[in-house]
């Protein structure tokens, strides 16, 4: 592998998809056969570029899922299918193993987390944007560090649970991580409090406090991310420990 | 981060990475810009990115000025870098 | 070239005859924008037309509004690749706007709310080619397609028909607006396929 990460332009490759499985009934993580993959920082993403027959093309941009290095040395996307999308419908329900997709990346050397950073993490995601944040959790267990990590994960209802699964599994055995669910839609039964999105009671109760000066990674529909950076500050966060990724439209 | 005011459907600079790092070496939105028209400077990952339009137009989170333009041409990439009166651009492994 | 995916249509688009090339028919309104839309109080609203003298003419919403309007039905080409036919608007023509304006300028500058600007040569704003327009199939026009008055020139990507339009300065020789400073061409003939500076 000649290529390093930090080398030189990038370009366009062709990533072969090696599998695909179902998290929720609207929501698939495509496992990726990319060759050189450079590696990456949990937190990147990738650009994803489709071309129809008639050389129509059209590029998304989609966070990195898994960590790096990965087992089998895959790259893994975790797409939410939007109804009205044009390229997420084509990765959830269309692409099968074998099928190939233009990918360019890793990219972004912002919303990145580096397991050398001491810092407690607090890391709050709406929906989908919980992917690149799992990234983080996956990579801290990857580089056995104890940096405390705390997710606050703000999903519509538990049938839209991203690495429901998973994030039980790792609660239980990756010391220092935990997770507090915020349930927009509907709760689980027997739930404590009713659906309700995001708020002050949310960060202040199971947010880290300030003064622990956590390292906050921010991701989700614009409205929510502007709704949470907004707290954080109000809570007495530094704006400059708090990065966010918006990835447009509304939750 | 804190500004009020309808961002819409607006994107952060991390959106740029992409067509960015298709034209420099280094990661650009890790860079700090400094704003011509308020002296703001923050991470280029932290302008406010347009990109339903014709290109990508990147705004400064604190006066709204652009800051910096992308037009991505069949067969070239346009910066328009006007709104920004520097960028400092950390460089890895120094 | 990069490879093409496997049964990806992509949103539907018909690539009719008769359209310019490159262009996919659209029956929707696509909304682009390079900023926050402005929200325009029609008591704040103002039309100017400033000469390469400085000498300027300005209308307020009332006296714009009293001015005589056209009805038009016109085929519109945006840069992005879509077009949408048989649009109908009502707006001023500026033909009318710049009747009473002494002038030899060839080139314009097209300003507008927010701070967008576009270039557009003089004799294409002229003889029945260009609009202010104000309504759009009927209502009037939303802010998010840049009520309550945009430029309306269809011989042109529709870059060039500026929302939320505030005035047109008259200059001598021309000069890059918004777009065409970061690479867009400066005259734009969906025809000709002028997208890019060199197209």
């Amino acid at each position: 592998m000649a290529r390093t990460a930090v080398s030189g332009r990038l370009i366009w490759r062709a990533a072969t998809v090696a599998a695909a499985h179902w998290e929720t009934p609207t929501a698939r993580t495509l496992v990726l056969d990319v060759p050189d993959w450079p590696g990456h920082l949990p937190g990147q993403h990738v650009d994803v570029r489709l071309t129809a027959e008639d050389g129509y093309r059209a590029q998304r941009s989609y966070s990195i899922a898994s960590a790096w290095p990965h087992p089998e040395g895959k790259v893994e996307l975790t797409v939410q299918r939007l109804d009205d999308g044009e390229v997420s419908p084509y990765l959830t329900d269309t692409v099968e193993a074998g099928d190939q997709i233009e990918l360019r990346g890793p990219v972004g050397g912002w919303f990145v987390w580096r397991d050398k950073q001491p810092a407690p993490v607090l890391l709050i995601g709406g929906g989908s944007g919980v992917v690149p944040l799992m990234a983080m959790v996956r990579a801290r267990s990857m580089a056995g560090t104890k940096q405390p990590f705390r997710l606050i994960y703000s999903v519509r209802t538990p049938e839209d649970l991203l690495y429901a699964d998973e994030l039980r599994r790792r609660v239980r055995d990756d010391a220092g991580l935990d997770v507090h669910y915020v349930y927009t839609r509907k709760t689980p039964d027997n739930w404590p409090s009713p659906p309700k999105r995001i708020d002050v009671a949310a960060l202040n109760t199971y947010g880290w406090p300030p003064d622990f000066a956590p390292d906050c990674f921010v991701c989700g529909p614009t409205t929510f991310v502007e709704t949470a950076a907004d707290i954080l500050v109000a809570l007495g966060h530094d704006p400059r420990r708090i990065r966010t990724e918006r990835f447009g439209g509304t939750s | 981060m804190t500004q009020p005011g309808p961002r819409g459907a607006a994107l952060d600079g991390n959106a740029m990475a992409g067509d960015l790092r298709e034209i420099f070496a280094v990661d650009v939105t890790a860079a700090r810009f400094m704003c011509a028209g308020c002296t703001h400077t923050d991470a280029v990952a932290t302008l406010v990115v347009w990109h339903q339009s014709p290109g990508l137009v990147a705004r400064c989170p604190n006066c709204s000025d652009v800051v910096l333009r992308v037009v991505r041409a069949p067969d070239r990439v346009y910066l328009d870098l006007r709104g920004s009166v520097r960028l400092e651009v950390p460089l890895e492994g120094s | 070239m990069g490879i093409i995916s496997r049964g990806f249509g992509g949103r539907r688009r018909e690539s009719v005859p008769g359209l310019p090339p490159g262009q996919y028919l659209t029956h929707d309104f696509p909304v682009l924008s390079a900023g926050p839309t402005p929200r325009i109080p029609l008591d704040r609203w103002r039309f100017t037309v400033t000469t390469e003298t400085g000498e300027k003419t300005s209308w307020n919403w009332t006296e714009f509004q009293a001015l005589p309007a056209e009805d038009v039905t016109v085929d519109i080409h945006c840069v992005t690749k879509w077009s949408k036919l048989g649009t109908t608007w009502r707006g001023v023509s500026l033909d009318t706007l710049l009747a009473d304006v002494e002038s030899a300028a060839d080139y314009t500058m097209v300003h507008s709310f927010g701070g967008y600007t576009t270039n557009v040569p003089m004799e294409d704003l002229l003889d029945g080619k260009a609009w202010v327009a104000y309504k759009f199939d009927g209502e009037d026009l939303e802010p998010e397609h840049g009520g309550p008055a945009r430029l309306l020139i269809p011989h042109l990507y529709f870059w060039k028909s500026a929302k939320w339009v505030n005035g047109v300065q008259l200059m001598p020789d021309d000069d890059p607006g918004f777009w065409e400073a970061a690479g867009y061409h400066m005259y734009g003939d969906p025809w000709r396929e002028q997208r890019y500076q060199g197209d």
